[in-house]
Parts: structure tokens; sequence; C-alpha cells
């Protein structure tokens, strides 16, 4: 079984956590300004990356937190797993990147 | 008040040698900042630890850790008038939320040698003394249900289950149990 490393908690079978979607989507500060396409793009374009992408977890049946993670999309390998608010560290062996356009 | 009588008997608990089910208590959720956390948990007499996933007990009280400001207080039944009077004193003024979860959920104890081998029929941790000391506690699953599993020895678990999982749970452990002793 897949092993995650909860922050909190340490390694544990990944049937305990649940998927939170991509990571580190700033909610603009002021929606009133924000023009439609703006705000679509906040509500649902994310990056479909193969590679290398920041997402975010949550051990739902262990200590309920949300954390972040850096999954390689094409092994499902978890490079790294950090709390909300941690600047995402760099594995060794890739770079975190966008997708292009 | 409503009749709890009914409640009080407790709900259907399959038999099985290695599982039995413990006798009611009483359970409050707490959840705050770190003063709000060492004042309710020395309120009940118990040491302050942070460290995750493990559990505290003394004198029939115990809080287990179920996350970062998260802990369930476990004490006797007939404690939980006192026990909330005095947890409201001492949480006074620190912002927390403190619930009484009692009735929300049953013990159950699975006990002897094979407890971690039959508690691994339905759920995955690593519950090798190495990996999962006495005293460890966290909410994990058990097949399909929920549970806070909490080794309170090397060959004895104690088990949290939400009342309408008590069934299934029970269950459960009791088909494992007839696989190990067949």
């Amino acid at each position: 079984m897949l092993l995650i490393n909860c922050p909190y908690c340490g390694e544990r079978p990944e049937l305990e956590f649940v998927h939170g979607g991509q990571a580190h989507i700033a909610r603009p500060g002021s929606p009133a300004e924000c023009s439609d396409q703006q705000w679509a793009d906040y509500l649902y374009r994310r990056d479909n990356i193969k590679g290398v992408h920041a997402e975010r977890w949550r051990h739902t049946h262990g200590c309920g937190r949300f954390f972040n993670a850096l999954r390689d999309t094409t092994s499902d390998q978890f490079l790294a797993t950090y709390k909300i608010g941690e600047q995402p560290p760099v594995p060794a062996q890739a770079q975190p990147r966008k997708a292009t356009a | 008040m409503r009749d709890l009588s009914a409640a009080r008997q407790g709900p259907y608990v399959a038999a099985s040698p290695l599982v039995r089910p413990l006798s009611p208590m009483t359970r409050l959720l707490l959840r705050g900042g770190a003063d709000a956390r060492a004042a309710a948990l020395a309120a009940l007499g118990l040491p302050f630890t942070d460290t995750a996933c493990r559990a505290v007990c003394a004198s029939g009280r115990a809080g287990l850790w179920l996350g970062p400001d998260e802990r369930l207080l476990l004490a006797p039944q007939s404690q939980l008038m006192e026990l909330s009077e005095r947890l409201s004193a001492a949480l006074a003024g620190r912002a927390h939320s403190l619930v009484d979860v009692t009735h929300r959920q049953c013990a159950l104890e699975v006990s002897g040698p094979q407890a971690g081998v039959l508690l691994n029929c339905g759920c995955p941790l690593d519950l090798d003394p190495s990996a999962f000391p006495v005293g460890m506690c966290t909410r994990t699953v058990l097949a399909k249900a929920e549970i806070v599993l909490w080794r309170t020895g090397e060959h004895s678990f104690h088990l949290e289950v939400w009342r309408s999982f008590a069934a299934y749970v029970s269950k459960v452990l009791a088909q494992a149990a007839r696989e190990l002793t067949a």
C-alpha cells in the first residue's frame, strides 16, 4: 500500500487520506475588483501537470489536518510533504514546475 | 430530560473471544490552542504533552492526542458533571471548543497475544510494538469504519467506535477471530 508521510503523524497508509486539489492557490484580495475571467480562473482553472505537482492532501482518518505534498503525477511518488503555510521544499531529483500554456 | 436508559444498555456488539465491550465512560472532545489544552489536561490531573499520537493517562482518566489541536478526554462515567464544571472553570477566557461525545462512541477492548494480528484484518497500520508502542493512539480505519485505536498494553488495544458502527466493527473482528482461532 502507498504510504504518505503526514507532517503531523508520520507515515500512514494511503486510504487514511483524501486528495484536496492543487496547492498554493491564493484567493484574490478583493474579489469585487476581479473580472469574471479572473474569478473563473481562480475558481476553476487548475494546472494539469505531467511531473511534480504541488497538491493539498487531508489526513481525514487521522489528525484531520490539511497539508501540502509534492507528488510526481507520472509515477505517483510522493517527493515531499510539508505543512500549510510553509514553502515547498525543493526535492533533490526534481524541480516543481508550472504547466506550460 | 429524555430517557437515555435504552442508550445506556449500549449497542449490539458481536461476541468473540478476543473482543469485549468496555463499560460506558465519559468522553469529551477538546479543541483549542496550547494554553487551552494545557489547562484542560491539568484540570483533569493529567500530564501535558504535545507529542503526536500519544495518550496520557492517570487515575482512570486519559487524554488522547487526535490532532495538533484536538484531544479526546476519557474518564469514568460518573465524573461527567464534576469534570464539566472543572473544565469550564479551567477553560474560561480561553478560546476552545469542548463537546460532550459520551454517547457518540462506545469502547471495545481487543486483547490477547494475537490482538495486533486480529486488528490487521481491517487496519493497515503497522501494529508491531516497535512501530506502534504502548501509549500510542490515533484515529484510523478498520475495514470500512473509522475508529480511534489506542494501545493500552503490549497485547491490548482500546477501540473507540462510533455507536452506529459498533455492530459492524465487532462483527468484522468476530469473523477475523474465527479465522485466527480455527
